[in-house]
Order: structure tokens, then C-alpha cells, then sequence
């Protein structure tokens, strides 16, 4: 079942302007953490397991007809799952094309969340990017 | 010149020893620096930070090889830090003390050099189950190369304790036994002398990790009776990339050189070379002469406060933390209940540790969360990850308070 959530991240980034301190922010993102459907058992396996120290992260890419790309992914950890959503938000449905053009650390910049995506912090939200991006580029390379 | 602090100056009460350290001011995210992650590494008092600017504005110049002024204050320094270092371990010579980047190299020049002429395949190397990745890994590469097996103390749970029921049938099947004073993800503090002469008794070689207890308890290499002991310099307020390896100068003068290079040799020509005495056949190239300078008087200002001192604070805060934490519901403490070092690692049932690190960091608290290098463990009892404080002499009740508050707010976040 293909993941729907009834959000755009245009309502997002609206959202996230209203919200005042930091504590607000956190609150707002477990919550749409919890919009995430949980993945089934038989796709959180190694196999789709993105490296990360401190949380794990579990990402499943399929292409789809009309270069679309379809992407389930999933977290143990809320706060990386909310960030999973926006994720979603931004890359799910899109064209290689579209997600190699798209930059999501300025969507994260602006959401004031750049930091929670950086390398340096290792929960797995770098590497679920990177993956994503590369199997976007596969596709185009393959392609011409 | 002169080399460390004045022995007879008196420490200050614990909250104007927060002074001495200019981290400690600082803010982080909008909100005081509560820094409860010392078990990976600790904070630098201003003293540290002095003796390693006035190492290079004053001393600095290559160890061993001038016989310029410079050199032989750059030499004085160095060697002077290592007869400090002795004196600290209370090890029988200065020579059994070895500089290393850290308590992983000094492992892993022990794995490789003694193991290299003494391990054979087939033999057996002892480990406990709760051992850093450093203490884990590098017995893995090796028994790999040689065809050894490893075998491993167990933990009993979540108390962290070991099972030593059946210790002398292990120590019977092993070459050496390498473990962990303190842990660093339970908090636990291992019987090292009794380890440690059991394995003697055994006739097998032991070699204590003791990262996380270096700058947290008296260490008395000769009490203890041990063979090899390790630790980092950062983890006990000096620099990083300094560590020391201790030998005992029997095992020492035996081993083969980790390293080839400058320093470590005596005679060299093109087919051959004849190697130094211990300490140096194992230090080759340039050493941190730096790093030692800071770790001199690192050991200094440690040794003025007393680790005594030390350690009670420590176990008060951590003790502390345990019993505040127990009133939160749906949270699991890992650890021993008595026994403990100044680490205290959780679980809150609902929040992932990962959650609760980056509140707390939001509010200008550090604290660890993952597998603390310690995977297979955090796999056997059946956890991801946990969320850990760990405590210096530096830390205060308040921050303690401070950290509880915020653990207590997540909670409420996530019922
Ligand atoms: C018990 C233990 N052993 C070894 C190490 C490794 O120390 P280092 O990274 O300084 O070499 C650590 C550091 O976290 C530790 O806690």
C-alpha cells in the first residue's frame, strides 16, 4: 500500500512559521511522525537498513511506471521519523528528475531543521538522502 | 623550566572547580552547557589548555634526536610526562609506560605485537561481554589472521555484572584475559584485582581497559597485577590523541615492535635492523610531545582534586540520577544497583534514546545516546540504543536537576 499523508509540505513549512520555540517544533514533528505507516516486518530487514549510529532507518525505494518513485521508509526513533515525513513530503511520487533537482536541506534550512540532517549527526537521515538521490541518478544515467 | 603544577596547592571547593574551565560557561543552543557526556570524553581545564600553548610558544622542537637546547627541553618534557604517567599507575619503572594516540592503539598494539609471537591458532582469548568495540575488535581481526577463537565472560543482565561462576574453566582454555575496569554503557565496575590475579594464578596474561577509570579511581598497576592496562588522555581532562599503553617490562622487553620508523630502531642497514630498548622500540616517528605536555599536567590537576574526591562525587551524582530517574514511569535503568561508576544508562519505554538526546540537546544538554560501541551487548539485552549520562567531578546536583527535568518532560511528550 502506497503511503498517503494528508499533508504537503508547503503546509509544512506554513506550520512550522507559527510554531514559536523549539519545544513546539519537536511537539509538531512527533505528530507527524505519527502519521508514518509503520513498515511491515518483511521490509525491515537489513537488506533496507540505512547506516545510521544513533537511530535506525529503514528505506525502500520502488520505481514505479512513468519514472515515478515510490518510497516507504520508516524509523525506531520519532523524531527522525517525523523528519521521515517531511522527507516523504518532498521526494515520494517524484520523478528522478524532480528529486534530483529538488535540494532538501534548503527546505530544511528554512524549516530551521538543517542541522538534524547534516552527516555529522548520524541518524541515518543523511544516508536515506544520499540513497535516494543515487537511485535517481542510476535511473537517469541508465536511461541516457 | 618546569614541567606540571605546584604539588602543594590546595584544591577548591567542587563549584569553583567549574571555573577552571572555560567550556563550561559556555552556552549551547540559547541555554547553559549542562555537559554530561564525559564517559566519551571529557572537558579541559584552563591549566591543560596553558601547558600544551606553552609547550609550542616556548619548548617546542623534535624529542630524542638534538642536541640543541630546544630539543632537550622538548625531550625533558616528554619524558618527564611519562615519569608522571609511572608515578599515576604506580608502575615499577617509566619504561613500562608507552605513549599511544589513545586506549585503541595501546589495544591494539598489544593484539598485535604480543599476540603476533604468542597467540597460536587454535588458542583461546577471553573478552567479557560488555566490552568497547576497542576491546572487541582488534581480538577479532587477530584471531581471524592466526585462527584463534574468542570466548567471552557473560553479563548477567540488566545489572550489568559479571558471571564468574565459571571463570577458572575459561582462564583454563585462554592465552589472555582483556576486560573492562568500568563499563562504559552500564556503569559497572568489575572486580579488577580479583580478575586480574585469578588469571595470574591461571598463568594467563591480563590486560585491563581502563578508559572509563583512569581519571575516575585510584590505579595501582602493581596492586592490581596486571600485565597490560590502557587509557586515553582526553577521558581524563587532557588532550586527544594521547594515551598510554602500561607493560609490565618482562612482556614489554618479549614482544616484537608494533611499528617500524624513526626512534624505535638502534642500528639500521638496508637488510636489517636492530631494535631500541622499551619504551621506544614501541613509539616510532615523531611522538605528541604536545599531548603529553597537556596530559602531565591533565594527571596534576586530577591528582590535586583526589580521585577519591573523585569518585565519590561521581557515584553521588550517579546514584543521584538512579534514583530520580526510578520515579519516572515506563523507564528501565540499566546497571548495577550498589557498585556504580559515572555512567548511567536508560531506556524510556515509548521514546527512542535518539528522541531524548535531541531534546535534551535543544536545551543545552549533553548526553549520549546509541550503542555506545558496545553493539553485541546492547543486541543480548535486547535494546537499540539507550540514552546515557555520564558524570565528571566538574558536574553539580543542579545539572543533574536540570537533565531530570528534561527526561520528565519528553515522558509527558510521549504518553
Ligand atoms: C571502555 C572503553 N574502552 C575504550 C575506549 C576507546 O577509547 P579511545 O577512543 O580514546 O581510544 C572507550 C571510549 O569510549 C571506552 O569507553
Amino acid at each position: 500500500m502506497a503511503i498517503t499523508l494528508d499533508t504537503t509540505i508547503e503546509e509544512v513549512i506554513e506550520n512550522f512559521e507559527f510554531l514559536g520555540d523549539w519545544e513546539e517544533k519537536f511537539t509538531y514533528l512527533i505528530e507527524l511522525g505519527k502519521k508514518l505507516p509503520a513498515l511491515s516486518d518483511k521490509d525491515m530487514i537489513e537488506q533496507y537498513r540505512v547506516q545510521g549510529c544513533q537511530a535506525s532507518v529503514w528505506l525502500r525505494v520502488i520505481p514505479k511506471k512513468n519514472d515515478i518513485y515510490e518510497i516507504y521508509a520508516d524509523s525506531d526513533a520519532f523524531i527522525v521519523k517525523g523528519l521521515i515525513v517531511v522527507l516523504l513530503l518532498i521526494y515520494n511520487y517524484k520523478t528522478a528528475k524532480q528529486i534530483l533537482d529538488t535540494d532538501s536541506s534548503k527546505i530544511f534550512e528554512q524549516l530551521g531543521l538543517d542541522k538534524h540532517l547534516s552527516p555529522t549527526r548520524r541518524n541515518g537521515l543523511h544516508s536515506m538522502v544520499s540513497r535516494i538521490k543515487a537511485l535517481a541518478n542510476d535511473s537517469i544515467t541508465k536511461v541516457s | 623550566m618546569t614541567q606540571g603544577l605546584d604539588p602543594t596547592e590546595k584544591i577548591k571547593d567542587w563549584k569553583s572547580i567549574r571555573d577552571d574551565f572555560p567550556i563550561l560557561n559556555k552556552e549551547i543552543n540559547g541555554h547553559q552547557l549542562v555537559y554530561l557526556d564525559n564517559a566519551a570524553s571529557s572537558q579541559k581545564p584552563q591549566v591543560v589548555i596553558d601547558a600544551i600553548r606553552k609547550h609550542y610558544e616556548d619548548n617546542n622542537a623534535n624529542v630524542h634526536r638534538g642536541i640543541h637546547e630546544l630539543s632537550n627541553r622538548a625531550t625533558e618534557t616528554y619524558e618527564a610526562s611519562r615519569r608522571r604517567v609511572a608515578k599515576y599507575l604506580n608502575a615499577a619503572r617509566p619504561e613500562e609506560v608507552i605513549f599511544t594516540r589513545g586506549t585503541t592503539e595501546s589495544i591494539n598494539l598489544v593484539a598485535h605485537s604480543w599476540g603476533q609471537s604468542n597467540i597460536c591458532a587454535g588458542d583461546t582469548i577471553l573478552l567479557t561481554e560488555m566490552e568497547h568495540h576497542s576491546n572487541l575488535v582488534p581480538w577479532q581481526i587477530m584471531a581471524k589472521r592466526i585462527g584463534a577463537k574468542l570466548e567471552f565472560i557473560s553479563v548477567t543482565g540488566d545489572d550489568g555484572l559479571l558471571d564468574l561462576t565459571d571463570l577458572d574453566e575459561k582462564l583454563d582454555r585462554a592465552k589472555i584475559l582483556a576486560f573492562t575496569h568500568f563499563s562504559n554503557t552500564l556503569g559497572s565496575i568489575n572486580p579488577v584485582k580479583e580478575l586480574c590475579q585469578r588469571a595470574r594464578k591461571a598463568e594467563v596474561v591480563s590486560l585491563v581497559d581502563a578508559a572509563q577509570s583512569a581519571g575516575h579511581t585510584t590505579i595501582d598497576v602493581q596492586e592490581i597485577d596486571c600485565d597490560f592496562l590502557a587509557f586515553s588522555g582526553h577521558k581524563i581532562c587532557g588532550p586527544t590523541g594521547i594515551g598510554v599503553l602500561y607493560g609490565k617490562k618482562e612482556q614489554l622487553e618479549e614482544m616484537p615492535p608494533y611499528q617500524g620508523g624513526g626512534e624505535m630502531i638502534s642500528k639500521v642497514e638496508y637488510l636489517e635492523s636492530t631494535f631500541n630498548v622499551i619504551p621506544h622500540k614501541f613509539e616510532a616517528g615523531t611522538p605528541n610531545i604536545a599531548g603529553a605536555a597537556g596530559l602531565h599536567t591533565a594527571i596534576d590537576y586530577i591528582d590535586r582534586i583526589g580521585l577519591s574526591a573523585i569518585f565519590k562525587h561521581d557515584q553521588h551524582l550517579a546514584n543521584q540520577t538512579v534514583k530520580r530517574l526510578q520515579e519516572i514511569d515506563g523507564i528501565r535503568i540499566f546497571g548495577p544497583d550498589n557498585q556504580r561508576s559515572a555512567v548511567v544508562s536508560f531506556v524510556l519505554q515509548d521514546a527512542h534514546a535518539l528522541d531524548l538526546a535531541t531534546m535534551a540537546d535543544q536545551k543545552g544538554i549533553a548526553i549520549r545516546a546509541g550503542h555506545h560501541c558496545n553493539q553485541p551487548l546492547l543486541t543480548k539485552l535486547g535494546v537499540p540504543s539507550t540514552a546515557r549520562a555520564s558524570f565528571n567531578f566538574y558536574n553539580t546536583e543542579s545539572e543533574v536537576d536540570r537533565f531530570i527535568e528534561v527526561i520528565q518532560q519528553v515522558q509527558k511528550m510521549f504518553v
